[in-house]
């Protein structure tokens, strides 16, 4: 009797018998609704996080071109960048030598990686055989794995003395210690594996049967590749080569240590520029009270970082999401 | 009819074979560039860095003196830290995979999430930093003596650099809340998590997609509502690719040094935080101070000595992470 009294009881707890109980379904029911909401809450921070960005960019970036010292327009044509001098002036914000700095370390790291990366791709997508694949490609991934700050270091102890003794020694060029290449070629490789990994995936995503094609009317293995898989390609090759552009922009530690800190309107790969990125550091190290100047002008040149890579990200998902539709 | 005659072709077999194998070698070539520079970059690691490595590394502060020079208060803020984003990501990034996997209808607001999280794993950290110095390091400047919130609340506010809103929560002494979080290690810690939040989404997202739909349907089947479902079936099924997901991302921002120094930690630190209110500093920051130091000793031998720590760090963290989804994979059939 006892017994059976106590699993009653166990049986009433756990499965309630009369399916029709309000109570339980009342209870479950809120709990359930509270676990939701909870959830949605986590699935919604997210949005959060952007307005956070955006909000501490803009607010802050606004104050800057608020100031009587400041003058949007000069800022964004301005071909001086001398925040730190005495005399504060507009004609010291204008944001340009910045931007053509990050550009050039940009565009010439994405020319060393794209080819580089488009190759291994091509390699582990045409070539490889599944097992060398899976050993090549996660070795290869350790690359982007690697903190920059280490890329940095790599620049300062190995590459610049290259760069110097084939400039300065062979060539005859001045090169300065801090240059925008060394900051470059770091960056190429550092940016690889990301190329590669797009390139591959869009190269993956061309039909066997167009290959297949090709062999058939008696092509080679280059000639099926270099005329049929690259072409039909092209589109996820030209996402990851906007994409490479796009995180060299945003790349900080470095830039910040290999290409120096000297904001001129340069060219030339062999002299030292500063990027937004590494503006942004020396100006944190030198401790810019809130509020102040200084202080302000990272957040302009900060919003200006996050406007373009911004723009530059959608478009490569917008060429991705594209290519994709065709051959779905 | 113009019938194709023989001479309408060319025969160049051979060259067109020869430039095939250029080809292939060009390719292998690319390949070595990677391979290359990694192994360069161990060497040149090795050979400044190695003899480096020896105990005072480990238990002495940053000092005037290159032999005596150590970096114990960052590799402790780098733990701290990395503690603390684990701690902050892990409930946030899953709860937000569960809902996108599991309970997001198909309507314009999931999309939106959708579109807005792959958005934000593109933004550069460096952007992060600054997100985190005016969201938690400053909050907007909202405790600031002459800020709107305070005069009209008229908070007891202190000045300087302690300055804000200080009080214990529901009067426990060891709970003790600054407002806002200045330069602390708990800021350092919440700056990292909103940087590797999107990741960690993506990743616990697609542990969650490889439970098959049968196991859910059993689920249901047994009577289970939709929550009892998911944490007695989906989420320890997908554990071990979760965690996988989430050291990986930790092992990304353990390197991670730009953020942190816009957030505000600091370069110097000759002690160990003792609560989430103190100052902190990381390896990366260390080494970044090292390699812009003038003499050789620092710039070269202690900031390779310091590398070889963090990166051996950083791949056991990834060893763990591949041991853990080796051993936990299920195939189903």
């Amino acid at each position: 009797m006892r017994l059976g009294k106590t699993t009653t009881q166990i049986f009433e707890r756990r499965i309630d018998p009369s399916p029709n109980s309000s109570v339980r379904k009342k209870r479950l029911g809120s709990k359930e609704k509270w676990i939701s909401r909870i959830l949605f809450f986590c699935g919604f921070f997210s949005v959060l996080v952007t307005i956070g960005i955006i909000l501490s960019l803009f607010t802050e970036g606004v104050g800057f071109f608020l100031r009587p010292e400041v003058s949007i327009f000069k800022f964004f044509t301005g071909t001086t960048w001398r925040p730190l001098s005495k005399t504060i002036s507009p004609d010291n914000f204008g944001v340009l030598p910045l931007i053509t700095g990050t550009l050039l370390i940009a565009v010439i790291s994405a020319l060393i990686s794209v080819p580089i990366g488009l190759g291994s791709a091509i390699y582990l997508s045409e070539y490889a055989s599944d097992r060398m694949r899976s050993i090549l490609k996660p070795i290869l991934e350790i690359l982007a794995g690697i903190p920059s700050v280490v890329y940095g270091y790599f620049a300062l102890s190995f590459i610049t003395p290259i760069v110097e003794v084939i400039f300065e020694n062979w060539l005859g060029i001045e090169v300065s210690f801090f240059n925008a290449l060394s900051a470059s070629i770091v960056l190429g490789i550092m940016i690889i594996p990301t190329v590669a990994s797009i390139s591959e995936d869009a190269m993956r995503a061309v039909p066997r049967s167009l290959r297949e094609a090709a062999y058939s009317l008696g092509a080679t293995k280059f000639e099926a590749v270099s005329k049929v898989v690259i072409p039909a390609a092209f589109s996820g090759i030209t996402a990851a080569f906007i994409l490479a552009i796009s995180r060299a922009v945003g790349e900080t530690m470095a830039v910040t240590i290999a290409a120096g800190a000297t904001p001129q309107m340069t060219l030339n790969p062999l002299e030292s520029v500063q990027t937004m990125t590494s503006f942004i550091v020396q100006v944190s190290f030198g401790d810019a009270p809130a509020g102040s100047i200084n202080g302000q002008s990272i957040f302009a040149v900060g919003a200006t970082l996050f406007t373009m890579t911004f723009i530059m990200n959608v478009i490569s998902d917008f060429i991705l999401n594209k290519f994709r539709e065709v051959y779905e | 009819m113009n019938q194709p005659k023989k001479e309408h072709f060319k025969e160049n077999l051979k060259k067109r074979h020869s430039s095939a194998k250029v080809f292939y070698f060009l390719l292998l070539i690319c390949l070595l560039v990677g391979f290359f520079t990694l192994s360069v970059l161990i060497i040149d690691l090795a050979v400044e860095g190695g003899p480096w490595i020896r105990s005072q590394l480990f238990t002495n502060y940053h000092s005037r003196k290159p032999e005596e020079a150590g970096m114990k208060s960052a590799i402790v803020g780098s733990l701290i830290n990395l503690g603390l984003t684990g701690l902050f990501s892990f409930p946030l990034g899953v709860g937000a995979a569960i809902y996108l996997e599991e309970y997001a209808p198909k309507n314009k607001l999931t999309s939106f999430i959708n579109i807005n999280i792959n958005n934000l794993a593109g933004v550069p950290s460096i952007v992060y930093g600054m997100l985190g110095l005016v969201v938690f390091g400053r909050m907007f400047g909202l405790f600031a003596p002459d800020s709107w919130l305070v005069q009209f609340f008229n908070l007891p506010v202190g000045k300087g650099a302690l300055g804000g809103l200080q009080f214990n929560l529901l009067g426990i002494p060891w709970l003790e809340i600054r407002l806002p979080f200045g330069r602390t290690i708990l800021a350092g810690g919440l700056t990292m998590t909103m940087l590797i939040l999107p990741v960690v989404i993506i990743a616990s997202r697609e542990a969650i997609r490889t439970v098959p739909n049968s196991i859910r349907d059993a689920a249901y089947a047994l009577g289970a509502t939709k929550w009892q479902m998911i944490s007695t079936q989906v989420l320890p099924i997908a554990f071990p690719g979760i965690l996988t997901g989430i050291i990986l991302s930790l092992s990304r921002a353990i390197g991670e040094t730009a953020p942190l120094i816009i957030m505000g930690a600091f370069t110097y630190v000759p002690f160990l935080p003792k609560s989430l209110w103190d100052q902190f500093t990381v390896m990366p920051i260390q080494i970044y101070n090292w390699i812009t130091l003038p003499q050789s000793e620092y710039r070269i031998h202690l900031a390779a000595a310091g590398i070889i720590v963090l990166l051996a760090i950083l791949l056991s963290l990834n060893a763990v992470a591949v041991f853990l989804r080796k051993k936990f994979e299920i195939h189903w059939s």
